[in-house]
């Protein structure tokens, strides 16, 4: 049963690769085949900037998961997830801040400064930088207890992410506010077990 | 004119311009470095010693001589082009006298398969002879590329997404279509497409179209200018104002069936700026017929403004004495004004609208104020506070 067990957790996890990658080989494809539309900045743009906010909606997604559905095979992935979210995430600031700014810093301090919409995803990007950093096993042990507390800020992230795509756009509310929905649906599935219930629930990222 | 004879000119044509392109001597390709070099290395502008009309940011008035060849070939070549495809593809899927079959349905269709964009290209009639667009009605800047600027739209009617457009006004019925003239003048009544235009001569214009969300295009269109038309209902002296409307059509016009908007769609200008002599009703563009997705049959270009001023598809045309509703400034106020001029110095709330990426360039751009056509339009704003009627 270990053998079959080990399998099975390769298996997911090389589906989970496979499934954060595919993404950013679909948009380079694109790239090389000149498929990415009259505006290719802007496709990629918000290619990477949803493909962030979907991956931060899977990783929150995998505690629920483990809790309703039993899916306790899919708990090894979350770690797997929030660094592909993290690393769209990154390639959607790059994108930004190479291709629309070109690298005019004084306009990004402005942006972050002065546009709300700006201001919330940057908050978001931001969020997630720690929680990339402190992703390994070794980060785990060294912080214990406070590792829980620093990896409650993908709530941030994921309400900043939230916020971000619905002031950025001009009028049509409808698919950030699914995206919304998803997350604020994942987030009140834990208000049953909010912290000091029990220990091993005490976990809200989790 | 026979089919072989043009298909071999296409071929001159096209020949030339692979030519010109392996030599790197095509006249678009000149124009490009010299644009990198304006936007990207303000250093090099003084090698290039703009007079100080230039540097005002009069552009349209710059090497009026070349900028008219070289534009006018240019739109020469991509109709040639357009022509050629065209003939190919009829061809290939109808068989010999593809010529006679453009404007059936049947080609259409087919066209419409084959073309991966969705476009039904149809040639627009009387354009022969048309007279090529002359400075200050054409400017010296590589044209977007047609099959750009068919497959990427803001035009919420038929869905919110740039490519949904293409997609969803493919069926769009534009015949028959008439337009209501009314309010403030002495001969109200409603037109037959047809008969609006019968009266006046095709021209082509070639302008730049500034969106509001900092990108941009060249387009040569092909309308009437606005005044006359307007001239010939005969405002009263209480016209201030021109209102429009776009069609409100739930069945053929999905995007409408969700209030995105206040439909239907409404602008309007000022009575001053609707005589302007740039502001055209559009009903075609690269020599085509206006494709359904850049707002067939009829459209109106106001090249100075955000380009949701120009609305389209326009069933109703209202002169009056009050400023019209207008559906982006309805809709968010703080972001969009009644006048909506481009101007760099005036942010959009979200974003900068100091520079704007032609589409096609990897790099920005400065936007000109008026989007550089000031030297003919800023009198009409003379004392005007442009931060507070944005």
């Amino acid at each position: 049963m270990a053998a079959s067990n080990a399998t099975r957790r390769r298996a997911v996890r090389s589906a989970a690769l496979i499934a954060g990658l595919a993404p950013a080989v679909g948009l380079l494809l694109r790239a090389l085949l000149d498929r990415l539309g009259a505006d290719p900045v802007e496709e990629i743009t918000h290619e990477t900037g949803e493909w962030a906010l979907r991956f931060l909606i899977l990783t929150l997604a995998v505690t629920p998961a483990r809790r309703l559905l039993g899916w306790s095979w899919l708990a090894p992935e979350r770690r797997t997830f929030g660094l592909v979210a993290f690393g769209y995430a990154s390639l959607h600031f790059a994108t930004y801040l190479l291709l629309d700014l070109e690298l005019d810093f004084s306009v990004l301090a402005e942006d972050i400064l002065e546009r709300p919409y700006i201001t919330a995803g940057f908050a978001g990007f931001a969020a997630l930088v720690p929680l990339a950093v402190t992703s390994t096993r070794a980060s785990m042990k060294r912080l214990g207890a406070r590792w829980i507390r620093i990896h409650r800020l993908v709530f941030v992230a994921a309400a900043a992410a939230c916020l971000h795509f619905l002031w950025g756009v001009k009028a049509d509310l409808l698919e950030p506010a699914i995206y919304t929905g998803i997350v604020a649906t994942l987030v009140a599935t834990r208000l049953r077990h909010l912290p000091g219930r029990s220990s091993i629930d005490s976990d809200p990222a989790r | 004119m026979d089919l072989q004879v043009c298909i071999g000119s296409a071929k001159l044509g096209l020949q030339l311009e692979r030519i010109r392109g392996i030599l790197g001597v095509a006249d678009s390709s000149l124009n490009g470095i010299f644009r990198m070099e304006r936007i990207g290395r303000p250093g090099i502008e003084a090698v290039d010693a703009p007079s100080a009309e230039e540097r005002a940011g009069v552009l349209i008035h710059r090497r009026p001589q070349i900028a008219t060849s070289e534009v006018t070939d240019r739109a020469l070549y991509l109709r040639r082009r357009e022509f050629l495809r065209r003939s190919a593809a009829g061809m290939a899927l109808l068989g010999a006298g593809a010529a006679s079959c453009f404007e059936s349905e049947r080609a259409d269709a087919a066209l419409a398969s084959a073309d991966s964009t969705g476009a039904k290209p149809r040639r627009l009639k009387g354009l022969e002879g048309l007279a090529p667009a002359r400075p200050p009605f054409t400017v010296d800047e590589e044209l977007t590329p047609r099959r750009d600027a068919i497959r990427y739209n803001n035009f919420y009617e038929f869905g919110t997404d740039k490519s949904d457009p293409v997609r969803n006004a493919a069926g769009f019925r534009t015949a028959p279509w008439s337009v209501a003239i009314e309010g403030e003048v002495g001969k109200p009544g409603t037109i037959g497409l047809e008969d609006l235009l019968a009266p006046h001569t095709l021209e082509e214009r070639i302008y730049r179209l500034r969106c509001v969300e900092a990108w941009s295009m060249v387009i040569p269109w092909v309308g009437i200018p606005l005044g006359a038309v307007l001239e010939r209902f005969e405002p009263t002296s209480k016209a201030k104002y021109v209102a429009f409307e776009t069609l409100l059509d739930r069945e053929q016009m999905p995007g409408q069936r969700r209030r995105v908007l206040d439909w239907p769609y409404r602008e309007g200008l000022r009575i001053d700026e609707a005589m302007h002599p740039l502001a055209i009703l559009a009903v075609g563009m690269y020599g085509e017929v206006l494709p359904n997705q850049n707002g067939a049959p009829l459209r109106l270009v106001v090249p100075w403004k955000y380009g949701f001023k120009s609305i389209k598809s326009i069933v109703r045309i209202r002169l009056q004495e009050r400023e019209p509703y207008t559906s982006w400034s309805a809709s968010a106020p703080r972001e969009y004004g009644f006048y909506a001029n481009v101007n760099p110095e005036v942010d959009h709330p979200r974003w900068s609208q100091a520079r704007e990426r032609r589409i096609g360039d990897l790099r920005k751009r400065d936007t000109l104020p008026f989007n550089g056509y000031g030297d003919m339009v800023a009198s009409l704003y003379t004392g005007m506070d442009l931060r507070r009627s944005f």
